[in-house]
């Protein structure tokens, strides 16, 4: 990935990125393993709830009380990621944490104005405003990993995870940092989020997400985060880390036309496609795989396959929604399904689209589905796209 | 007013709020050094004790207690 430019236009190089670790709390069950089983396996918890997660296993009695569970989820995400880079001799003057969410504490915020509005003002928690801020999550991260380097939050709604990742390697990059964790979590399981997002109609009447089928009806809210130790690669050879995987390129864009609607034509989405390879240095042709944004709503499926097809052509690579299996779990869905991109290419296996069984007629994709499919080339592009017009993307490939 | 079942009740506010151990309610343990409380644990506990009571504490009161039984004094006087 680039840094930036040169006045004259030169592209700037930076240190190289790689994956050192990867995490992800999920419907399918707590951990990346149970993750990536889940995809391949099409099995999920039915409500889209995490099945078996105990907050108490990172937080003390009081504490748990005190973290909602965004945050939890969030840093258990986190843990598991830095855990598994194997890093134990950091300083926290090189350690970032770049954490995103689409909403954060919606929970707690519903549940306090419930004591506002029976018990009044007196009773309402002092620790509503540490719990509902979207920066908790990446605060309870820096302050459990000891991170002093830049520590912050991107809230740009579902493409708030690729955002934040793409800002984290970009930190790496820079040299300002030897590592930072990057990531998203969400988990607004709550009445007034689902009410919001079904009036809107945005939310599948069905319960089941299809993406690009032809009978999809919106997206099935789910909760999770997941999370990906980004390191220099000077700093993990120099260790002798296990490289999962390099960051090639990350890019952002804006529709600036609507918003809830993407444009129809996909402009904004496709010109960030340009831009992440562009930055990676790569052509369509290099791709192997896209792991889509595909939320299973009608207009996001259209407008990404239009820009997918704009982009790489009639021979664009195969596409997967891990939303089939994952359903949709905003801010936190970039950073989960780049997990999954990472074991993608680590195992060599595209997982299908669960859900799809007839694609739609106006999607000219070659979507998987059915059963898994080799990885030919192991590079992967993953695609967020946000309420506001927001669109993220980054390109991730074997370390090579 | 004050008598062992009130002490009882102010103590399981204390064990709920503060997830202590009911054994480390005593009248001499310090919040700060004993409890693992904060400022903010405290008007917690505040809060917790104005309902099980039906009392108003306000906020200056809480101010300079420090002690467990500084903070039982300040409640049974409003009884």
């Amino acid at each position: 990935m680039q840094l930036g430019r040169t006045p004259s236009g030169e592209p700037i190089s930076g240190h190289r990125v790689v994956v050192t670790g990867i995490g992800a709390v999920t419907c399918c069950g707590v951990g990346a393993d149970a993750l990536f089983a889940g995809l391949l396996d099409e099995r999920f918890n039915d409500d889209r709830t995490i099945p078996d997660f105990d907050p108490s296993a990172f937080f003390g009695p009081k504490e748990v009380r005190r973290v909602d569970r965004f945050a939890q989820v969030s840093l258990a995400a986190a843990v598991e990621a830095f855990e598994s880079s194997g890093i134990s001799d950091l300083s926290g003057d090189r350690f970032g944490v770049i954490f995103g969410t689409g909403i954060g504490g919606m929970t707690t915020l519903t549940a306090q104005e419930r004591v506002l509005s029976g018990k009044g003002a007196n009773r309402v928690s002092p620790f509503l405003a540490p719990m509902i801020m979207p920066n908790a999550g990446a605060a309870q991260i820096a302050m459990r990993l000891g991170a002093n380097g830049p520590v912050e939050t991107v809230t740009t709604a579902c493409a708030a995870g690729t955002h934040s990742l793409g800002a984290a390697a970009r930190l790496v990059a820079s040299g300002r940092v030897d590592v930072a964790i990057g990531g998203g979590g969400e988990a607004v399981m709550d009445p007034l989020t689902f009410a919001g997002f079904a009036n809107m109609t945005a939310l599948s009447n069905s319960g089941i997400s299809r993406p690009f089928d032809v009978d999809r009806d919106g997206f099935v809210m789910s909760e999770g985060a997941g999370a990906l130790v980004l390191e220099s690669l000077d700093h993990a050879l120099a260790r002798g880390a296990t490289i999962l995987a390099e960051v090639l390129g990350a890019a952002s864009t804006a529709d600036a036309f609507h918003i809830t609607a993407p444009r129809e034509d996909g402009a904004g989405a496709a010109r960030c496609m340009e831009l992440v390879l562009l930055d990676a240095g790569l052509s369509p042709t290099d791709v192997g795989h896209i792991n889509a944004h595909g939320t299973s709503t009608p207009l996001n499926d259209r407008a990404e396959a239009v820009a997918i097809s704009a982009v790489f052509g009639p021979e664009a690579p195969p596409v997967t929604s891990a939303k089939g299996v994952t359903g949709h779990s905003l801010g936190g869905a970039g950073a989960i399904e780049a997990v999954a991109s990472v074991m993608t290419i680590e195992r060599s296996v595209i997982p299908p689209t669960a859900g799809l069984t007839n694609i739609d007629p106006a999607i000219e994709l070659d979507v998987v589905h059915g059963s898994a499919r080799p990885l030919e080339r192991p590079i992967v592009l993953s695609n967020s796209f946000g309420f506001g017009g927001h669109n993220g993307c980054l390109i991730l490939g074997a370390f090579a | 007013m004050a008598d062992d079942a009130t002490f009882e009740k102010f103590k399981g506010c204390a064990v709920e709020v503060l997830q202590v151990s009911p054994d480390a309610i005593v009248p001499e343990a310090s919040f700060a050094d004993d409890l693992d409380a904060d400022s903010l644990d405290l008007v917690e506990l505040v809060m917790a004790l104005e309902e099980a009571f039906d009392i108003t504490v306000e906020e200056d009161e809480i101010e300079n207690v420090s002690t467990v039984g500084e903070a039982y004094t300040l409640i049974t006087s409003k009884l």
